[in-house]
């Protein structure tokens, strides 16, 4: 699952990170900022319509991403206890 | 400020404060430093520098350096490189840092503790502090920082920034160290090398897996969010009403603006006026008192006037910065610059831009994308700058009646609003454009913008800030202001006038003739030859079209007293017309020269100054024409 498709508020775990190939960089940009495999993140806020940019919490930390950016970063959902 | 040259202490030892943006580190600074600081360009790049000095209770000195903000030690963008290089003892005509503080912030110590296992392998001795300790301990988070000290095998001390002695554990620390022995605090080897992509790769995986085991042992990896920021949130983020509450907010600004800088500026006029009439009274009739009087106090006096508009301006702009509203407002705006293919990353630039362009097309190093860049760089012009608000206030005082009209908003904030809008909505304009001629495959651009928590900001470092907004601007009076005064004084003042001339003595004098020819070319958009002349000087600095009209009518005018009423002479002389042809020109106009050097410097070439400055003088033309020609139409000549 993409962090575009995720459930409002709902805690995820970065699964992966892909970068799409015009813009190898992004990758490395993405995961400086915290989005590394393990990390718990959560989709916070949606732009009116469902529409970017994202309000996204990673870690403790909050970042604006928009659409496509939220698309490169797989997540896992976390079973629950 | 100390005016003191920090750089000339070189023997002093070089503390550099290294920490992820939005840890609190430039608060940090102020504590440490107060209002000793210096701020600079580091060489060779438009980066701000901040230099500090430390007097330790033992007696000795330090200078402390303030980095940018960096994620990692992988630098993506200008900032970030300028930091690696200094802390490889890179940076030209920098030391290399004899000690690192890395600041932490508390809240969020897992980002934070990978650029300090990044700054450990440098090789530099380094220290950590834990800052803004208090948040972290109201949300219930306790950290052991012995237990972290022995984890990272570094001293850990704590501070909270926003308390006046919330530095003084680091103040003691400092003064208890040997600093001719610093090599107990130095962990890594000392080969330092930048990152490759390679070993950064391998880097981050290693530090995630350590930073992670780092947090498990002190039982804190679960994550508190802060209520607070999210409660602010979920009504200054809200889809419909965030953007409501952002434009009223700019609105307010700008009353703001108008309204309460006009004790200041009243005080500030009463104080030119007493000087002439000191001067007068002094000196006699002859050259040097026009040149006092014509030329420097009527020159500089109509622009220091102006200092009050720019300092609340400033004021409002640091203090959304300081709470943590300003990435806010960029998030809102965020889809209506995507829509003119920017991100909201250009906003802050932008905003910036309304103070000066300068710090605008210098902030713009933030934005990693290049040709996001390159167009942000290009339309920040077109943001009012401070400088263009004397002109604007010129003008709207002279022209504009002062008048409430309904709910309590006058006529007069409402029209400087209108052209701000004009501005933006011209940029935007040019924006689309570019975006038109941009292939697809560079319109990957990114915004990835933290959104830190809101704070409430601290007057000390408002102050700090301000202070240097200020400093800056009057040193411009002082220097190319006066400069440009003087010689359009002397242009404006010779040759004298033939005996039996009938006309007044500067329209015989260099400043005459040029204007005279300039307004050939300006007749058509309703420029006289007085405002022609004053154009030439304001390529200078904006503002200086203000003293130079005053200058002008100073001079073309037999009596002493003309410089203070500039006001009532250009309302008699002007048509309503000719006024706002001049206000239109201002809002898309060719930048001053020192922005156009700021844009050579920032951009590595001739390239796009020189396309800045045609298609902005285009514009201008053009705006002005259809103003002027549309209010002639209207009856308004």
């Amino acid at each position: 699952m993409h962090l575009d498709q995720v459930d409002l508020e709902i805690l995820y775990r970065v699964s992966a990170v892909n970068a799409p190939k015009g813009a190898p960089q992004i990758k490395g940009q993405l995961e400086d900022i915290g989005f590394l495999p393990g990390e718990q993140v959560a989709v916070l806020r949606k732009g009116l319509l469902g529409k970017g940019p994202y309000m996204v919490r990673v870690g403790a930390s909050t970042f604006a991403l928009r659409q496509a950016e939220a698309r490169m970063i797989t997540v896992d959902a976390i079973p629950h206890v | 400020m100390s005016e003191s040259k920090v750089h000339f202490f070189s023997n002093e030892p070089l503390v550099a404060l290294l920490g992820n943006p939005n840890c609190g580190k430039t608060a940090l600074f102020n504590l440490l430093t107060g209002s000793r600081q210096k701020v600079a360009n580091y060489s060779g790049v438009t980066v701000e520098r901040k230099e500090g000095r430390l007097s330790l209770e033992s007696g000795k000195n330090i200078r402390i350096l303030d980095l940018p903000g960096a994620y990692s030690l992988y630098p993506r963008s200008l900032d970030e490189r300028v930091t690696c290089n200094v802390l490889l003892g890179r940076a030209e005509g920098e030391k290399r840092p004899d000690l690192v503080i890395c600041v932490l912030s508390a809240m969020n110590l897992r980002r934070n503790l990978r650029l300090v296992l990044a700054a450990k392998r440098l090789g530099l001795p380094c220290i950590v502090v834990l800052n803004m300790l208090d948040i972290a301990k109201r949300q219930g988070l306790h950290i052991d920082t012995a237990a972290l000290s022995s984890e990272l095998g570094l001293p850990v001390l704590t501070s909270i920034g926003i308390q006046s002695n919330g530095a003084d554990e680091i103040k003691q620390f400092l003064s208890n160290l040997d600093w001719r022995n610093l090599n107990g605090l130095r962990t890594g080897t000392s080969d330092a090398t930048l990152e490759n992509v390679a070993s950064h790769i391998a880097h981050t995986e290693s530090d995630n897996i350590q930073v992670q085991k780092i947090l498990q042992n002190l039982n804190l990896d679960q994550i508190i969010p802060d209520q607070l920021s999210d409660r602010l949130d979920a009504v200054l983020l809200h889809p419909v009403f965030g953007p409501i509450i952002l434009v009223a907010l700019l609105f307010c600004i700008f009353q703001a603006v108008f309204s309460w800088a006009t004790v200041p500026m009243d005080l500030i006029k009463s104080a030119v006026d007493f000087l002439g009439a000191q001067i007068v009274e002094v000196l006699p009739n002859g050259w040097i008192r026009s040149l006092l009087i014509n030329g420097i106090l009527a020159g500089l006096g109509g622009v220091v006037i102006f200092l009050p508009q720019i300092l609340i301006l400033f004021f409002f702009i640091l203090l959304l910065e300081e709470s943590g509203y300003l990435p806010r407002a960029a998030y809102l705006l965020d889809r209506v610059m995507g829509s003119v293919g920017l991100s909201g990353r250009s906003f802050i630039p932008l905003l910036s831009s309304f103070a000066c362009a300068i710090p605008g097309i210098m902030a713009t190093r933030s934005i990693s994308n290049a040709r996001d860049r390159m167009v942000t760089i290009l339309i920040a012009p077109m943001m009012t700058c401070s400088a263009r608000l004397p002109v604007y206030a010129l003008l709207i005082s002279a022209f504009i009646p002062e008048q409430k009209l309904w709910a309590g908003i006058d006529l007069q904030g409402l029209v400087l609003f209108l052209l701000y809008l004009a501005g933006i909505l011209g940029a935007m304009a040019v924006a689309w454009i570019l975006k038109r001629f941009t292939s697809e495959q560079f319109r990957m651009n990114a915004l990835m913008m933290e959104l830190p928590s809101y704070h409430l900001p601290r007057l000390g470092n408002l102050a700090i800030s301000l202070w240097q907004r200020a400093e800056i601007f009057l040193r411009r009076v002082g220097g190319i202001i006066l400069l440009m005064t003087i010689g359009l004084w002397v242009l404006s003042s010779f040759p004298f006038p033939l005996e039996g001339a009938t006309g007044s003595p500067i329209q015989y004098s260099f400043a005459g003739m040029m204007g005279q020819a300039l307004a050939h070319v300006f007749s058509p958009i309703g420029f006289n030859w007085q405002i022609s002349i004053a154009l030439v000087p304001g390529m200078a600095a904006r503002e200086v079209v203000v003293s130079s009209l005053a200058t002008v009518y100073a001079l073309s005018s037999s009596s002493v007293d003309a410089a203070d009423a500039l006001i009532p002479l250009i309302s008699n002389g002007w048509s309503l017309a000719t006024a706002l042809s001049l206000l239109a020109w201002f809002v898309f106009a060719p930048q001053c020269l020192s922005t156009i050097a700021a844009v050579k410097r920032e951009t590595g070439g001739w390239k796009i100054p020189i396309i800045m400055l045609s298609y902005l003088f285009g514009l201008a033309y053009i705006a002005s024409f259809i103003t002027y020609h549309l209010a002639i139409y209207l009856g308004l000549g």
